[in-house]
């Protein structure tokens, strides 16, 4: 759908021009602090975020946002001197946007995770690796999330 | 608090060993209302750990995003034969634990 | 709210008809379980037992079978052993008629019955973690085999009501259990696909409750999606509704815990 395609476009240019971004009013930035953008920029602290190496894998149709399979997986030989530090799952509209936050190491011996998140309707997911030599990587999946077909009032 | 873990009973030095656990535990979010219309507080296991041998070799920081009995599948790295101790809190402080022995050859 | 029509030619026809002599519309042609009619991601965490959610429940349900309660000091192990054997095809005959009281009683009755009655513990009540552990964990003990209630003329007034009840149009939305899961399975209602709605996978997890939950739960789920009256737990009216989907399902493999939306 086109108008889908937008919004992750949109979302896309978002995350690539973070570090862009302009310094923004004490105000301002508290109601920013919730926003992805702003967790996002103090976890990498400006640095860049690549998109690549991390593959996000999320069903294109949800049947419930309470739980939705969620499966981030990092091409990383995961060795005493090349591997992820950790990976962050943030959702652009749930009310609190930071899922999780996986921390990993030379004795992972795979860089990949499996979990089941909690999705507050059609958005973006985005999921940030942070390696071993201070890169940042990025992949993002869009969701659209249905509701019940009817009121459960149980 | 209820948990199911499966880890391989064996595995080869130097091999990724896949562990995969499901806790029993409602992940509250503390955006619900009960039937009077109280709002129930905010309860989700925030903090998990998985130690091998005694050294911490995955963690995961959570929050109300990730959906009510938690599931989760990584990856440790075949080493020496030991315990894998599963370490998790949530926020009224309550803890939960599971041990798993890892036999390693190789 | 009246009887239709169809009801009470149903219902008169069963009087003159041994009971089993149904018509063969009255059942799913041909009989495809919940499951089937979920999405893969559904459908992957049914058939994984470490990561289906409703797992969880029946390992508290097998913690609970061992755990000594009431004034007797007994366990459900105490009297009745190892439970994938004694427990071993319980779940597939059930609601039955219970001898004592000659009402129509379902499992969770049964192991409700058997904590007040023979442990003198507390009883459980519906929806409750213990409960719902228990039935799961007794259900799963007959996972694979097929469904298997006795419709004789002990249990015919029981069958009847349920059948009525089945089809009676109910709610602000006028709408029958015949409409959705007998006339329309397979279509769409909004972005679901109706399932013939038979019941051999409970108790299930729900995703939309985020919990596992009973057939009964699932009933009041309906009830208030077509805007009808609500009935409590343990009503006569889901018990017989309970015998009638069981007697649907003939045949079909018990799948608790299952998995849905």
């Amino acid at each position: 759908m086109a108008g889908t395609t937008r919004s992750r476009r949109k979302f896309l240019a978002r995350v690539a021009a973070l570090l862009a971004l302009p310094a923004a009013a004490p105000r301002a930035a508290r109601a920013q602090e919730n926003t992805v953008d702003a967790m996002v920029r103090k976890l990498t602290a400006g640095a860049q975020i690549t998109p690549g190496r991390v593959k996000l894998d999320l069903p294109a149709l949800a049947e419930n946002g309470n739980s939705v399979g969620l499966k981030v997986s990092i091409d990383s030989p995961m060795s005493a001197t090349d591997f992820v530090r950790s990976i962050h799952l943030y959702a652009e509209k749930n009310p609190r946007p930071n899922i999780a936050n996986f921390f990993l190491g030379p004795r992972s011996g795979r860089a990949q995770v499996v979990t089941r998140v909690r999705l507050a309707g059609t958005q973006n997911v985005l999921a940030i690796a942070a390696l071993s030599d201070g890169s940042f990587w990025s992949d993002t999946a869009e969701v659209t999330v249905t509701n019940s077909a009817c009121y459960d009032g149980s | 608090m209820t948990a199911r873990v499966q880890v391989p009973r064996a595995a080869r030095r130097g091999q990724p060993v896949e562990i995969r656990i499901a806790i029993q535990h409602p992940m509250e979010t503390g955006f619900r209302r009960d039937d009077a219309g109280r709002e129930i507080p905010k309860n989700v296991i925030n903090r998990f750990v998985c130690r091998y041998d005694g050294v911490e070799v995955f963690r995961a920081e959570m929050g109300s995003g990730v959906a009510a009995n938690p599931y989760l599948d990584f990856y440790t790295l075949a080493d020496v034969s030991g315990e894998l101790v599963f370490d998790w809190v949530d926020d009224e402080g309550k803890t939960g634990s599971e041990r798993v022995p890892l036999v390693v050859s190789g | 709210m009246t009887l239709t029509l169809r009801a009470c030619a149903l219902l008169a026809a069963g009087l003159c008809h041994p009971v089993g002599a149904a018509p063969p519309s009255d059942r799913p042609q041909p009989l495809k379980s919940g499951v089937e009619f979920t999405g893969p991601d559904v459908r992957a965490l049914q058939q994984d037992d470490i990561a289906n959610p409703g797992m969880l429940w029946v390992e508290h349900g097998a913690q609970l079978w061992r755990e000594a309660a009431g004034a007797q000091g007994k366990s459900c192990e105490s009297c009745h052993g190892d439970a994938s054997a004694s427990m071993r095809g319980v779940a597939t005959r059930y609601p039955l008629l219970d001898p004592g009281s000659a009402r129509l009683i379902n499992l969770e009755g049964r192991i409700m019955q058997c904590r007040e009655r023979r442990q003198r513990a507390e009883p459980l009540r519906y929806e409750s973690d213990e409960l719902l552990a228990l039935t799961a964990f007794v259900a799963t003990q007959s996972r694979g085999m097929p469904k298997d209630v006795k419709v004789d003329w002990q249990v015919r007034r029981n069958f009847e009501a349920g059948r009525a009840l089945y089809y009676r149009r109910i709610g602000q939305m006028n709408l029958a259990c015949v409409n959705c899961h007998q006339e329309n399975w397979g279509k769409q209602l909004g972005p679901e696909t109706i399932s013939q709605g038979h019941g051999v996978a409970y108790p299930i997890y729900r995703l939309e409750w985020q919990t596992l939950g009973s057939l009964q739960r699932r009933f009041r789920s309906c009830l208030s999606g077509v805007r009808a009256e609500m009935l409590p737990y343990g009503s006569p009216e889901f018990l017989d509704l309970e015998l009638y989907l069981a007697w649907r399902a003939q045949g079909m493999p018990v799948e608790t815990p299952g998995v849905r939306r």
